[in-house]
């Protein structure tokens, strides 16, 4: 079943065309990948996903809603998450404050209720910080759970950025470089987590990465982008098939 | 509680202790979403119960071996008890044993069924599956990640509990009366020896053994129902179950479990336990970790430790020589335990322990002194596996770091014409499995033969010096044992492994292993750039800075125990490799085999030799070390 479609997109910075005419289907519990060379225009795809940037043509449907013109908090609501490439998260508070930030959308206490914390917004937020905890039991990153973000190593950082976006108890995951900076042994975690996520969790993840190795391992689908369109789409190794691709990523001899 | 040896068994013991407290005393203690959960004592009989008669309803025959791998959780103990009281042989096994390893002890002491932690263990098992002939199933605890695993021989621990609790339904009964069937000269478990010289051995012990060992103990050292313990050691250790089973059945104290491996020290400061046994090598961890986090913290802190430490290590060294203490020097300390000795034990987690104990093998004076300078009441324990952990003890009031204190009541010790310590006592093994001729060589006449050399002092106290055949003849004809000076280089926050040569040597030399992490960071500090740990041996500031570190503690030992020469190595010792046995003790002799080129080197005179290697990395692939290793003068 489609969960999402974007259909026609287009997207220019003033006279720049980053996005021009893509379109792909992402089916429900997949892991989908976003691929292509720098500068092709992945990340700015992803963020009309997620709202960040408004297509000035094309259509992005969610669950049978019409989202391209909600901004990016609504489409939250609805069950978007994400991470960022660069990591985004709040340096200087722990990494249970981080993630208890992530589930913000599913806390209702208002200012006196949350200042008295009492009742109901005491009971919020036990509940809250229980699905924080499952979430840091499922990442295993139980050792850290009281260190300052910013202390961490990059690994655990990016760890922590994936616990936020899943605290948001999110139906499609973006994923932007997921391993980017890694080295193997993190990656090969990290791959697991998202196999986990994907798997146990029942989440649909979107991502864009580098690693051909790990794209071509996990994901179920694959589309790529080169120069702002799109070049391929189909299973990994129909992918990695298509002439166009290959051109793509190895260039072509001269004659 | 007066307990009659000829009948008493584990199960019994859980189930008088689930008659007695109910369910209103915490039995074991694990980590939930991040918050501290009791499991009653009535709760724990209860699982006992069902993982018990789940291993009938499998087909568990008496005399079965059933292997536990996995890290400490309650379902460990569990199975445990659960596999005696069905009438099986529980053997648990260290869980970052090798595939390769774990096929050879599966198959040499015939198991049936593995209770696996999780996917990992159950993997291993797997892949070695087509040499076992006996593997009849494993259970695995954690269902993380096994979706899409069909195998027949897999049961997950759940499933197991559901149907032994159905068992139940249908045969009410059937399980006390099981259980009442037992005998204290049944085999309660096979425990690994720790193999210095070769693969472990599977050392055979009953119920008399291990809770006749654990009453003398709890003489000597008591403890008490209010207890609280952190199973931390890796279960494969027999210290390990000597305190989480037969002292926490014998004494109803609680077994609290870390949440994760590496959340131990934060999990040992939220329970301030009472009790801790662990063998050296934690308490050296503890030691070299205040010392690095020392040289990182602020001035004022790092002057308050410069400040008072060495007064309680003074204060120390007289109360441990039995000397009074000035009344000027006590007042010092009172200052020094308020303004830095308590907020250390409190970061340590040592702030309640009252039974520190260290046994297994030598722990070096100094940081026996530490301890005991920062008030923890640290004693040393010596026994043996075969003996079911602890024959010798240090009496309260009566501690001295040199020796290992005297014989519990009810044991002797006896120094062999060879100069070998010899042990009688109540937890004498009942042999090794399967190897009647082992055990015919370590046990004569009822005295069990330690392979250890010491002798008895003035005052009664055992003194080991070292394993007999390690202990070396200097050219002057003088003994020296080889574990002393590597002990005092162990003390080196630097140092992390040290191996002394001299066996039919003119001199002393020995292999250094540096810590990776401080000596890197060291490294940083003074503008050296390194990439990998073989590169960072191979820096001559490095070795500059090592060679000085070891003319400081040359200048500690007695002339002629003395290093002269010494050589970096160009990699961690590690026990996937075999040049440790899995308690991280070295195996001497695998260790001098694989260096032989360097010691040769190191006494020929040579200022360094190429190396070019590949080493086995953990993840099954290999890596390639071109380096050069440079040998220092003293």
């Amino acid at each position: 079943m489609v969960q999402l479609s974007c259909t026609d997109i287009q997207l220019n910075f003033g006279g720049v065309r980053a996005l021009s005419g893509v379109s792909f289907e992402v089916t429900r519990g997949d892991i989908f990948a976003i691929i292509g060379p720098n500068g092709a225009g992945k990340s700015s795809m992803l963020n009309c996903i997620s709202g960040v940037y408004h297509p000035q043509k094309g259509k992005v449907v969610f669950e049978e809603n019409d989202i391209t013109a909600l901004p990016p908090y609504q489409r939250s609501k609805m069950g978007i998450a994400r991470s960022f490439q660069n990591i985004a998260l709040f340096k200087g508070m722990t990494v249970i404050d981080n993630l208890m930030i992530g589930r913000h959308l599913h806390q209702h206490a208002g200012l006196i209720q949350g200042g008295m914390f009492y009742g109901p917004a005491q009971a919020e937020e036990i509940k809250n910080r229980e699905y924080v905890e499952e979430i840091i039991e499922f990442l295993s990153i139980q050792s850290i759970r009281k260190k300052v973000v910013g202390t961490l190593p990059y690994g655990y950082q990016k760890r922590v950025e994936l616990a936020r976006a899943l605290a948001l108890e999110p139906k499609i995951l973006l994923l932007d470089e997921p391993m980017a900076g890694m080295n193997l042994e993190e990656k090969e975690d990290m791959s697991r987590f998202i196999i986990d996520t994907n798997e146990e969790r029942g989440v649909t993840v979107i991502m864009i990465e580098h690693d051909m190795g790990v794209v071509m391992d996990i994901s179920h689908a694959v589309c790529v982008l080169d120069f702002g369109k799109k070049i391929a789409g189909g299973t990994p190794e129909e992918v990695q098939q298509d002439p166009h691709v290959i051109k793509a990523y190895l260039g072509e001899e001269d004659v | 509680m007066n307990i009659n040896l000829d009948e008493t068994t584990f199960a019994k013991l859980l189930k008088a202790n689930a008659e007695r407290y109910g369910d209103a005393k915490a039995a074991l203690r694990s980590k939930t979403r991040g918050i501290w959960q009791a499991i009653s004592w009535k709760q724990y009989y209860e699982r006992v119960k069902s993982f018990s008669l789940g291993l009938t309803t499998l087909g568990v025959k008496p005399g079965d071996t059933v292997a536990v791998i996995g890290n400490n959780r309650p379902a460990s103990l569990f199975a445990v008890i659960g596999t005696q009281a069905a009438g099986g042989v529980p053997l648990c096994l260290y869980q970052d044993s090798t595939a390769a390893e774990l096929a050879l002890l599966l198959e040499n002491f015939d198991v049936r069924y593995v209770v696996a932690e999780d996917q990992e263990q159950v993997d291993k098992v797997l892949e070695v599956r087509s040499r076992l002939s006996a593997l009849a199933g494993v259970i695995y605890c954690d269902p993380r990640g096994m979706r899409h695993y069909r195998d027949a021989a897999l049961i997950s621990f759940d499933e197991l509990l559901r149907q032994g609790g159905l068992h139940d339904e249908q045969h009410p009964g059937a399980f006390e009366q099981g259980i009442a069937l037992g005998r204290g000269d049944d085999v309660a478990i096979i425990c690994l020896s720790s193999g210095t010289t070769g693969a472990p051995k599977g050392a055979l012990l009953s119920y008399r053994n291990l809770l006749g060992m654990a009453i003398s103990l709890n003489q000597a050292d008591p403890k008490r129902d209010s207890d609280e313990f952190v199973s931390f050691l890796p279960m494969a250790w027999f210290g390990e179950q000597m305190v989480s089973l037969g002292s926490a059945l014998l004494a109803g104290f609680t077994v609290n479990f870390p949440e994760k491996p590496d959340t131990v020290m934060v999990d040992l400061r939220e329970i301030g336990p009472h009790i801790i046994f662990s063998p050296p090598r934690v308490w050296e961890g503890i030691a070299a970790s205040v010392q690095v986090r020392i040289m990182d913290t602020t001035p004022f802190k790092r002057f308050m430790y410069n400040t008072f430490m060495p007064m309680g290590e003074r204060v120390a060294e007289l109360r441990l020589a039995g000397k009074p203490v000035p009344l000027g020097a006590k007042l010092m300390y009172a200052l020094g335990h308020v303004c830095l000795f308590r907020a250390l034990r409190d970061r340590l987690g040592l702030s309640r322990v009252r039974s520190a104990l260290t046994g297994g093998s030598a722990l070096g004076p100094d940081v026996f002194k530490f301890f005991h300078a920062i008030g923890v009441n640290l004693k040393q324990v010596y026994g043996l596996t075969e003996v079911s952990g602890v024959t010798c003890i240090h009496p309260d009031g009566d501690i001295q770091g040199t020796t290992v204190g005297k014989p519990l009541s009810g044991n002797e010790i006896a120094i062999s014409s060879a100069g070998e310590i010899l042990l009688k006592g109540p937890g004498i093994f009942q042999g090794y499995y399967k190897d009647a001729e082992a055990t015919a060589a370590t046990v004569t006449d009822g005295w069990l033969h330690s392979g250890d050399a010491g002798y008895v002092d003035a005052n009664g106290h055992l003194v080991v010096i070292d394993r007999l055949r390690d202990v070396l003849e200097l050219p002057d004809g003088s003994p020296c044992a080889p574990q002393f000076v590597e002990s005092k280089l162990k003390f080196s926050p630097y140092i992390k492994e040290a191996v002394v040569i001299g066996r039919g040597r003119p001199y002393l030399t020995a292999l250094v292993c540096i810590d990776g992490r401080i000596v890197g960071k060291w490294a940083g500090e003074n503008k050296i750039s390194y990439t990998t740990y073989s590169d960072l041996t191979s820096k001559p500031e490095v070795a500059a800075f090592v060679e000085k570190e070891l003319q400081r503690i040359n200048q500690e030992l007695p002339a002629a125990n003395r290093i002269k020469r010494f050589a970096l190595l160009y990699k961690d010792l590690d026990a996937d490799e075999d040049e440790l046995t899995r308690t991280g003790k070295v195996r001497r002799t695998v260790v001098e085999e694989r260096y032989r080129d360097i010691i040769e080197g190191l006494y020929q005179e040579m200022s360094g030799m190429p190396v070019d290697v590949t080493i086995p990395l953990q993840d099954g692939k290999s890596a390639r070390i071109n380096t050069t290793v440079h040998f220092r003068n003293l």
